[in-house]
């Protein structure tokens, strides 16, 4: 802890990283709440697989093609946003194939992107810190684009709190209130795609499932309002991705892993609790 | 007062008071000329024709998969009809919403889902505010108000997942009042709740019926003649009747199948006990 303190104050990529952490966390515990309700998890796991294709394609890019200006994390927006554009559409007009075409999806999204990162010269590390995080490897750069990804994402989702939360409720009675159920849903898998990209730097695509989704199952635990789990999946989110960076900076450990680890255990703890104290 | 369906109708003078309230030359409220509905199959509703007036206590029955639930749908504009017309409030069902409450089956909610009594009957203002933003203080009064006339005053901080079967019926029939609606539809506001909470919800629905046109599906043909004042019948074809034209025989004809179903087991019971 004394060493990490210390670290922190003389490194600016570990300043960054614990904002990343920070910033990341409120997206995720927005969205993660409105994923979790309305039981969406494995639309947020195929978006967030096929954001794989989009930064290897822009890494090709910019390393083949000289491309400077494209970053892989520009290419992440896009993948993302598409997926979820494709997912979200598939799901709302053929409904008994929703999970076969994301399914497809989460594999061909992968495939692109080790295709095009096989085929870029260069540091195959880079493939591993897409995939598992890297977040000691957040720039400048990437945190102004992280920033700007989460004010938007926060801003949509609480501006229109009141319709996410019906049309996640009874998606039915929604519509016959007036509210555009179709245009919501996307929205609402736009902003998971975007909260997605802000997460993989974080913990990496593979992971973003579990930081999407334990942290508002924890929450669930204690609040039972949709914005008090919001609060508290925020809060805890900070928690364990700041703890997640303390833990594994002195044994250098891979810090989206530790962080993951950290909320699979919490998660289990809350769970054990729970049953000792219905017990009792 | 002529013959009941069923058992004796100790409601029955109730029923004829409120029956010459009923304006039978009223503009009616729902009106249904040869609708046909199918579901890429046999059709659901063959050639529904009839009207509803303004204050009436309808109870839809009919056969498990006779097409009530359709009915309720093409009545809401969610879907529309293959051939023929429905008009509710004098439009078209899509345009006429904004005025109609709906309750739907209980079997479609998740009931672990995380939200309060106050936020589920919220939902039935979101019609009325802005399009953003949190709900506004007209709206919450509107909410406490109809919980209360459901008889849950004092429980909008509860989760909703904490109330009984019972207790969510009445905050989803809330919700439908808070849009402050003209017309109520219900899709089997009573199933899988013990006969007591039945009776209760049915009467807070004739109390509800003094202001609004209520009408509601049922399987539970037991309840029917002694709150409703009209009743639809659906097996594919649609009649409807006064309550106290409903013979025994009507509903036979209709449950026909299913009543042999009924009794045919209990008739090989005592074959064998014997």
């Amino acid at each position: 802890m004394r060493e990490f303190l210390d670290a922190l104050f003389k490194f600016p990529f570990l300043q960054y990283a614990l904002l990343a952490g920070v910033i990341a966390s409120v997206a995720c515990g927005i969205v993660g709440s409105y994923v979790v309700s309305r039981r969406i998890t494995y639309i947020a796991g195929g978006v967030a697989h096929c954001t794989l294709g989009g930064m290897g394609v822009a890494r090709y890019l910019n390393t083949v093609c000289d491309w400077t200006w494209l970053q892989p994390l520009h290419g992440a927006v896009v993948s993302a946003i598409l997926a979820a554009l494709i997912i979200g559409l598939v799901s709302l007009h053929a409904r008994q194939r929703e999970d076969t075409v994301i399914s497809a999806l989460w594999a061909i999204g992968m495939a692109v992107g080790i295709l095009f990162i096989a085929k870029t010269p260069g540091y195959q590390e880079d493939l591993m810190s897409y995939l598992f995080g890297n977040i000691l490897l957040v720039s400048q750069q990437d945190l102004v684009l992280i920033g700007a990804l989460d004010v938007l994402v926060v801003a949509v989702g609480v501006l229109f709190y009141n319709k996410f939360l019906a049309v996640c409720f009874d998606e039915e009675f929604a519509r016959l209130r007036g509210v555009k159920v179709e245009f919501y849903y996307l929205l609402l898998l736009c902003l998971t795609a975007l909260t997605v990209v802000v997460l993989v730097n974080v913990v990496g695509l593979v992971m973003v499932i579990a930081l999407l989704t334990l942290p508002v199952a924890i929450a669930g635990n204690f609040v039972n309002r949709l914005w008090q789990i919001m609060l508290l999946a925020t809060l805890i989110s900070i928690v364990l991705t700041t703890g997640g960076l303390v833990v594994s900076y002195g044994p250098g450990l891979p810090s989206g892993a530790t962080t993951i680890a950290l909320a699979g255990a919490l998660y289990l703890l809350v769970l054990i609790m729970g049953r000792i104290k219905r017990a009792a | 007062m002529g013959a009941h369906f069923a058992s004796p109708n100790t409601h029955g003078s109730k029923i004829v008071m409120k029956e010459e309230v009923l304006r039978m030359d009223a503009e009616p409220i729902i009106v249904c000329r040869d609708v046909s509905f199918s579901y890429d199959g046999p059709l659901v509703l063959q050639g529904a024709t009839f009207s509803v007036v303004p204050k009436d206590f309808v109870c839809v029955i009919g056969p498990n998969g006779g097409g009530k639930t359709t009915l309720i749908r093409l009545m809401l504009g969610l879907i529309e009809p293959l051939r023929g017309k429905v008009e509710v409030l004098g439009r078209s069902p899509k345009l006429a919403r904004s005025r109609v409450g709906y309750m739907p089956q209980r079997a479609h909610l998740d009931p672990e889902f995380p939200v309060s009594v106050l936020d589920v009957v919220l939902m039935g203002r979101l019609g009325h505010g802005p399009g953003f933003g949190p709900h506004r203080r007209s709206d919450r009064a509107v909410a406490e108000r109809v919980l209360t006339e459901v008889g849950l005053p004092e429980m909008g901080r509860r989760p909703f997942s904490s109330l009984s079967g019972g207790q969510r019926q009445r905050v989803l029939i809330a919700r439908a009042l808070a849009c402050e609606p003209e017309l109520l539809l219900l899709d089997e506001p009573t199933a899988n709740l013990d006969p007591s909470v039945q009776e209760s919800l049915y009467a807070l629905l004739r109390d509800l019926n003094e202001r609004l046109t209520v009408v509601l599906v049922s399987h539970d043909v037991g309840f029917v003649s002694v709150f409703f004042r009209t009743v639809i019948c659906v097996n594919r074809t649609v009649h409807l009747h006064p309550t106290r034209e409903l013979t025994a025989q009507r509903v036979a004809d209709m449950y026909g199948r299913e009543v042999r179903l009924l009794h045919h087991p209990s008739g090989q019971k005592s074959g064998a006990g014997s």
